[in-house]
């Protein structure tokens, strides 16, 4: 490693930053504050594109902080995060079904999601122990074939909620089903901060704060250690007495989990329940926030997770605003493909770099 | 010269160096058509370096090429690549086989060189579109293997094969090349059994009759004595002997592998009545380990409580495989009894519990969190296996990182062992090989353990750290009274820090000496049961 400090030092201030920073995120970062600036020049509301920016945050900074574990363990990103979205889902329709309203409705979706989490994160962990190594690519698959599966499933359980079935048939779920009157904005409306169009959701961003807190606090206790040191070298960790498949094993559950908890935080600020093809499309924004951030796929930190998710979600909101307004055409869509997608090129490979 | 005919090949002055770290030092020698040389020493003596020399591998030109002449029939030549020592007619057979395992003797004698038939679409798309003339490779092949003299079927698969007939094949191979004048074998008989051994040992006489050169290398003294025209033996990086077989013998060859200058070496006063005093603490019986490379077959010792044991012996001979089997790194079996108790094999937590350490011999891979700071490094272990450095919130059921504690601790080894850092949080992977290797003794000893394992604790450091590394172990040996036991193949080494010293040749133990033993003895050891 010794080359690699001296050429740092041949380089300039800009190097450096380059060097410090990562040149895509750089980049990222420069056309959010760009779109920043455009965004009055051409006539889009400044406040209310913030607000955009801090809920779309509140939103989403919590399945990407499911990233956390996994990437510490050493099993990857977690591209089987649909498998954790679907518990939380059963937890929302279950809680839904059984008649609960408002605030409660969303404590019981949690309550009613977390054994689904655990079961599916236990057998998924199972799964990442037998073949270690090639985890991201079957962790893909995961979450491709747990969405097919419960595309039947949400047809065929026995849902009778008329909030929540196709009106003419009596059964089956609908693909969006609304949170009025259930838990839409439970958390966003506690301790609510309105300053003109200018909104702060807090009881949702005081909610990411705990367990964004709570997972930092776990990686500095004696398992959250030893779940880092796996991660950074399993044979060392091995030789230190450490049972690797139980460390990894609660990784992948704690994702879950996290994924689980993520999207009920999701629908709360959204409004809608999304179920059948709408997990699969969850994942890869959620990965590549986490890249974006700064995480590689074997270090992740929180801060990576705040930086990535507000950076991520400030392209998604920004772009079709100022693009709208400028060439009256929607651009959306495609850039926030080309950044999620780009950017989980642009880790994976330089995935040896830095890796053991 | 001055002989109307050169010589096949002679190297003159041959130096190379690794970053300053002289390995080859002004080797001259020579090989005439037909000759068989034996070229024998120790691991790290340089002889694989050499040969790499002569056949131009990659590694030597990235790592700044080497200096001296190599003379080919008269001409110096320089390879940039083996495919230009192949074409130069130098052939080489490998430790590890490069074969194909689906494909058949024949065809992976003739890979590539085959011998093709004119097919209809080859004034299209190229000679590439040749079909292959089977018949003529198979003639091919036979009379490969026929010069080697003995009898391998050709059209069976590598895959089912026994390891002797693969060897044959590589050399089959490397002879079917009409240009081969001069053949390299890196120890081709490590692999093979007593019977496979005696007919490549035929099979290279033959070749030198018919006027191929071999360099010969191998442990095995008695084939080089047996087979040879001439033994070359090295060490540290030096020719120090060039005899005729015939003028020369076992004994004197091993004296020149392993002695260095034997007076001036000091090993530690062999106190009997107080090895008489001593109790046992480890007792091994029975062990056996599969190591990749490094298998234990039959392994039975003793090690008494405060001394330093030393295990010995030539590298793939099972020595490094003893230490990883009984910490539970490789499976391995036997019983092992730790002051009266048994600890249960093929699990490290086990092994650790009963306040045994481990340095490993494979620094990055096992015993380093690069990525991570030398605090957690040091700390690790002692942390998730002791319950130390921690603080307990909650009745114990939160178990906080003690940062203060680890950096405290870090830092006093950092001071004692004399570790080079910028501070305690520097990543591990940033230091130098001999400062890891400190940093891996440093969290051994923070284990604070009754027993302590180091593997090759010298291996790829430096003189000064050397020095530094092995009075560390000899500190921490009196000072706390811990028994420790060395696995080296630095002879020398574990003759100046051990009390005894035991040499494991074969996967077996071939002996247990007090550490004032002759070189020559421990040298016989080695050599005793090699396969």
């Amino acid at each position: 490693m010794g080359e690699k400090t001296d050429i740092k030092k041949e380089k300039g201030w800009f190097g450096r930053l380059v060097e410090d920073f990562g040149l895509p995120r750089l980049i990222i970062t420069l056309f959010l504050i760009l779109l920043l600036i455009l965004a009055p020049i051409v006539g889009a509301d400044f406040p209310s594109q913030i607000t955009n920016i801090i809920a779309r945050f509140s939103w989403n900074g919590i399945l990407v902080l499911a990233m956390v574990p996994m990437v510490h363990s050493g099993c990857g990103l977690n591209f089987g995060l649909p498998l954790g979205i679907i518990s939380g889902l059963l937890g929302a329709t279950i809680s839904i079904e059984l008649g609960f309203t408002g605030a409660l409705s969303f404590l019981m979706a949690i309550l009613i999601a977390t054994p689904f989490a655990l079961i599916f994160g236990c057998g998924y962990g199972w799964l990442l122990n037998k073949i270690k190594g090639g985890e991201m690519m079957i962790a893909t698959y995961v979450g491709f074939s747990s969405v097919s599966f419960m595309c039947m499933m949400w047809l065929v359980l026995p849902y009778k909620s008329p909030n929540m079935v196709w009106g003419l048939a009596g059964k089956g779920l609908r693909t969006t089903i609304s949170l009025e009157g259930y838990y839409s904005q439970t958390l966003a409306k506690f301790l609510q901060i309105r300053i003109g169009n200018f909104v702060i959701p807090t009881g949702s961003l005081l909610f990411f704060a705990l367990l964004a807190f709570l997972m930092w606090a776990f990686l500095h206790t004696k398992t959250g250690t030893a779940m880092t040191a796996v991660g950074s070298n399993p044979t060392f960790a091995r030789a230190a007495g450490i049972n690797i498949d139980r460390i990894r094993l609660l990784s992948v559950v704690m994702s879950t989990w996290l994924a689980a908890i993520g999207i009920l935080v999701y629908e709360q600020g959204f409004g809608f329940v999304q179920l059948y093809m709408a997990p699969f499309y969850m994942a890869l924004p959620a990965v590549s926030a986490i890249l974006i951030g700064g995480a590689s796929v074997n270090k992740a930190s929180i801060t990576n997770v705040i930086i990535g998710t507000i950076l991520f979600q400030g392209i998604v909101t920004m772009t079709p605003t100022v693009m709208n307004n400028m060439i009256h055409m929607d651009m959306s869509e495609v850039i926030r493909i080309i950044a999620s997608n780009g950017m989980i090129l642009y880790a994976l490979t330089r995935k040896t770099e830095g890796a053991k | 010269m001055s002989n109307d005919k050169p010589r096949l090949l002679e190297m003159k002055n041959i130096q190379k160096d690794f970053f300053g770290n002289q390995v080859l030092t002004d080797i001259n020698l020579s090989v005439d058509e037909g000759e068989v040389v034996g070229l024998v020493g120790e691991n790290g003596a340089g002889k694989s370096t050499l040969m790499r020399i002569l056949f131009g591998a990659d590694m030597i030109r990235e790592t700044g090429g080497y200096g001296g002449d190599v003379v080919l029939e008269g001409k110096t030549v320089r390879f940039s690549s083996p495919f230009d020592a192949i074409a130069a007619g130098i052939g080489m057979v490998h430790q590890e086989f490069s074969l194909i395992p689906g494909f058949t003797t024949t065809e992976n004698i003739l890979l590539n060189r085959e011998p093709t038939k004119k097919s209809v679409v080859h004034d299209i798309f190229g000679p590439r579109m040749n079909t292959l003339n089977r018949s003529e490779m198979d003639e091919r092949a036979a009379n490969a293997i026929e010069m080697m003299g003995v009898s391998v079927d050709r059209k069976m698969y590598i895959n089912e094969m026994p390891v002797g007939h693969k060897q044959f094949t590589e050399i089959a191979r490397e002879l079917s090349k009409d240009q081969l004048k001069l053949l390299i074998l890196d120890e081709p008989t490590a692999v093979l059994t007593e019977k496979e051994a005696e007919a490549l040992l035929a099979s290279i006489r033959g070749m030198s009759e018919r006027g191929i050169a071999v360099i010969f290398i191998t442990h095995r003294l008695q084939e080089i004595l047996s087979v040879c025209d001439k033994v070359v033996v090295m060490r540290d990086g030096r020719v120090v002997s060039e005899k005729a077989a015939k003028d020369t013998n076992v004994a004197e060859i091993t004296r020149q592998m392993v002695g260095r200058s034997v007076e001036t070496s000091s090993a530690a006063p062999h106190d009997e009545e107080a090895e008489k005093e001593r109790k046992t603490i480890l007792k091994v019986d029975r062990l056996w380990v599969d190591m990749p490379g490094e298998i234990v077959r039959d392994v039975s010792f003793e090690v008494k409580e405060g001394e330093i044991l030393g295990i010995g012996g030539l590298a793939g001979q099972g020595k490094l495989g003893i230490p990883n089997g009984i910490m539970g790194l490789y499976q391995a079996g036997g019983t092992v009894t730790f002051e009266g108790k048994q600890i249960p094999l093929n699990s490290p937590r086990q092994c650790l519990d009963s306040s045994f350490a481990f340095v490993s011999e494979d620094r990055r891979g096992v015993g380093l969190l690069l990525e991570e700071s030398l605090e957690w490094n040091i700390a690790f272990p002692a942390m998730q296996i002791q319950n130390r450095f921690l603080r307990n919130y909650l009745g114990g059921l939160i178990k906080w990182r003690d940062e203060k504690a680890i950096k405290e601790i870090t830092d006093k080894y950092i001071d004692e062992l004399a570790i080079k850092c910028t501070s305690s949080k520097q990543k591990a992977k940033e230091l130098s090989g001999g400062n890891q290797q400190k940093v891996c003794l440093a969290k051994a000893f923070a284990l604070n353990p009754r027993l302590l394992f180091v593997s090759e604790p010298t291996r790829g450091i430096d003189v000064g750290a050397k020095a530094l590394v092995l009075e560390a172990l000899k500190k921490f040996n009196r000072e706390s009274g811990v028994t420790i036991v060395v696995v080296s193949s630095e002879l020398e080494e574990l003759r100046q820090s051990c009390d005894r010293i035991a040499i494991v040749s074969g996967g077996r133990i071939a002996g247990i000496l007090p550490a004032s033993a002759s070189v020559e003895d421990l040298g016989t050891l080695m050599l005793s049961q090699v396969i």
